[in-house]
């Protein structure tokens, strides 16, 4: 069941440091949309405040409102935890949890949520698995640890693990900085598949696969140094890498940034 | 202008690497024979305390009835009995102890690397630092004056505990502490990220996760308070026969077994003071082997 998310007037802060200023921006259902922009921007601070992960960091907080299919995730009534069950998130570093299993890593969510069901529970990470292309590389190893997979199978187990739980929404922040062409490949062709289930808000640095994956494209920038970062522009990708709207925009994608 | 086959010979500029010049050679070997030394002398006095207790207590551990039988009716200056009702003193007491302060300890650490912040959690991490520089005999001090003053209870196994527990816990708290902040952040973001709750987050991936390191610190914070002596001199009396009570009557321990008999002039007590000392070391040793195959085995696999 994918939803939509709609930003509006969002303010990010660290403690005292506005980190995001003001972002407005619509994430339709069934799509992928990409975050591109500069180092220290603050892609990563949006995305994270989209599941509200963002207030794990101590201190940090948002001002604005995001909306999940006309629900504000920042009403007091929400309890953050419904939300991150809702909205899931891979990590720009593989993170599979050491302790467990192959199979227990990808079905822990349901496990923490307290499925017992064997069958269920394996029948789950079977599925997931396939979902995430990489059942049959591991089908014979289930049992093994999570981190005797290489850096690529270790992403795709953790997307794995995002999918078991169904979420509505699935949040990337940089899924293939440590990969290599094909593991890269792998996640690109998986994420066109998950785009029929799931809505994708994807961070990438790289703007070959931000015009192959997305279907719409948010580029932010810093106003100077020490200033919050914010939203330069959004719009579909093809508009964005052809003819953008904004200078900053175009002179970013060219590589005449800076 | 001739070119002989020398000159072709020569390289056009003098090689990039060089053979390890005599000065760096001469400091390298210098530096290895201070480091061994260094290494020897550390080594000497282990060596040769283990060595003396060793061939002090040997006869003495080596009977049945050193691990059997208490002093219960025999003469001081009879080669006779055992050292079983100190070993269960020790054990017992160390046990109560653990029991009390390694719980109090993990929660306490998973306080300060999990939800404390600002004043309370700076206030805890300074008392834990107080706490751990306190010496046995004003632990001892302060429960006698707690217990055994203000509430009146007689001399106990359980006051010795108690003062034990001042002793262990800050180790337990600092120990745990450390190895929770070793669990990497991403881990608990992960879980977080599937809609875990924090509670659970912590006890199913935090605590799994340092587990190893977490055992291996309680057992060497139980194998430090087993040989404390202060508490066991101050809060409890010595006896010759077995006890299980803790709450009531004499317990002797290890500690105190080897007190009490460093007064007998007697060969039999000199023997008797060598084997508790030989069956203290055994006892400690063996739970450093403990603690080394639990973590051993909780460790994390990645095969
Ligand atoms: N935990 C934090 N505490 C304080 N400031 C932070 C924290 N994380 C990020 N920031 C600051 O917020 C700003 C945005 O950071 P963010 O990580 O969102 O950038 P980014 O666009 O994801 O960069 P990158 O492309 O390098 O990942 C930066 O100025 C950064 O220094
Ligand atoms: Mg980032």
């Amino acid at each position: 069941m994918a939803k939509r998310i709609d930003v509006k007037d969002l303010n990010i802060f660290y403690g005292k440091f506005h980190a995001v200023d003001r972002v407005t921006l619509a994430v339709p259902p069934r799509s992928v949309t990409a975050f591109i922009g500069p180092s220290g921007c603050g892609k990563s601070t949006v995305l994270r405040s989209l599941n509200r992960m963002h207030e794990v960091t101590p201190g940090a907080r948002v001002e604005g409102k995001v909306l999940l299919d006309g629900e504000d995730i920042y009403a007091t009534t929400v309890d953050p935890v419904e939300v991150r069950r809702t909205i899931g998130m891979v990590f720009q570093r593989p993170n599979p949890f050491p302790t467990m299993s192959i199979r227990d890593n990808v079905v822990a969510g349901l496990r923490l949520g307290g499925m017992r069901n064997r069958k269920q529970l394996d029948e789950v990470a079977e599925r997931s698995l396939r979902g995430a292309n990489l059942w049959a590389e591991v089908s014979d190893r289930l049992d093994k640890p999570g981190g005797s997979l290489s850096g690529g199978q270790q992403q795709r187990l953790c997307i794995a693990r995002a999918i078991a739980v169904q979420p509505d929404v699935l949040l990337m922040d940089e899924p293939c900085s440590a990969l290599d062409p094909i593991s890269t490949l792998a996640i690109e062709d998986l994420i066109g598949e998950l785009k029929k289930d799931f809505t994708i808000v994807i961070v990438t640095h790289n703007m070959q696969q931000a015009a192959r994956v997305s279907d719409q494209t948010a580029f932010f920038n810093l106003a100077g140094v020490g200033q919050p970062g914010r939203l330069v522009e959004i719009d579909d990708t093809e508009k964005i890498f052809s003819n953008p709207g904004q200078q900053a925009t175009e002179d970013y994608i060219s590589g005449r940034f800076g | 202008m001739t070119t002989t086959a020398s000159t072709l010979d020569r390289p056009a500029t003098p090689p990039a690497f060089q053979a390890v010049g005599g000065a760096r050679k001469f400091k390298n070997i210098l530096a290895t024979v201070l480091v061994t030394l260094a290494f020897l002398i550390a080594l000497v006095p282990l060596v040769w305390l283990l060595v003396t207790v060793i061939a002090r207590g040997f006869e003495a551990v080596i009977t049945a009835d050193w691990w059997t039988h208490s002093l219960k009716g025999v003469l001081p200056k009879e080669f006779a009995g055992g050292a079983y009702h100190a070993i269960i003193g020790t054990l017992l007491q160390t046990v109560v102890c653990a029991v009390i302060a390694v719980p109090v300890g993990i929660l306490a650490a998973i306080y300060l690397v999990e939800y404390g912040r600002g004043r309370l959690a700076r206030t805890t991490t300074f008392m834990v630092d107080i706490l751990s520089g306190v010496p046995s005999i004003v632990a001892a001090l302060f429960i006698y004056a707690l217990l055994l003053s203000t509430f009146q209870m007689g001399q106990s196994a359980f006051a010795v505990s108690m003062a034990l527990v001042l002793l262990m816990l800050p180790v337990v708290v600092r120990s745990t502490e450390e190895m929770l902040r070793l669990v990497p952040q991403e881990l608990r973001e992960a879980s977080y990220a599937l809609g875990v709750p924090k509670w659970k987050t912590i006890v199913r991936i935090v605590l799994p996760t340092a587990l190893s390191g977490v055992v291996t610190g309680v057992m060497l914070a139980m194998a430090r308070v087993m040989g404390e002596t202060a508490p066991v001199l101050v809060l409890v009396g010595y006896s010759k026969s077995i006890n299980f009570n803790i709450f009531d009557g004499n317990m002797t321990s290890l500690p105190l077994l080897i007190y009490s008999e460093l007064n007998n002039p007697n060969p039999a007590g000199q023997l008797r003071v060598w084997g508790a000392a030989l069956t203290l070391i055994i006892l400690i040793m063996l739970f450093n082997l403990v603690a080394a195959l639990v973590s051993r085995f909780s460790a994390i696999k990645t095969k």
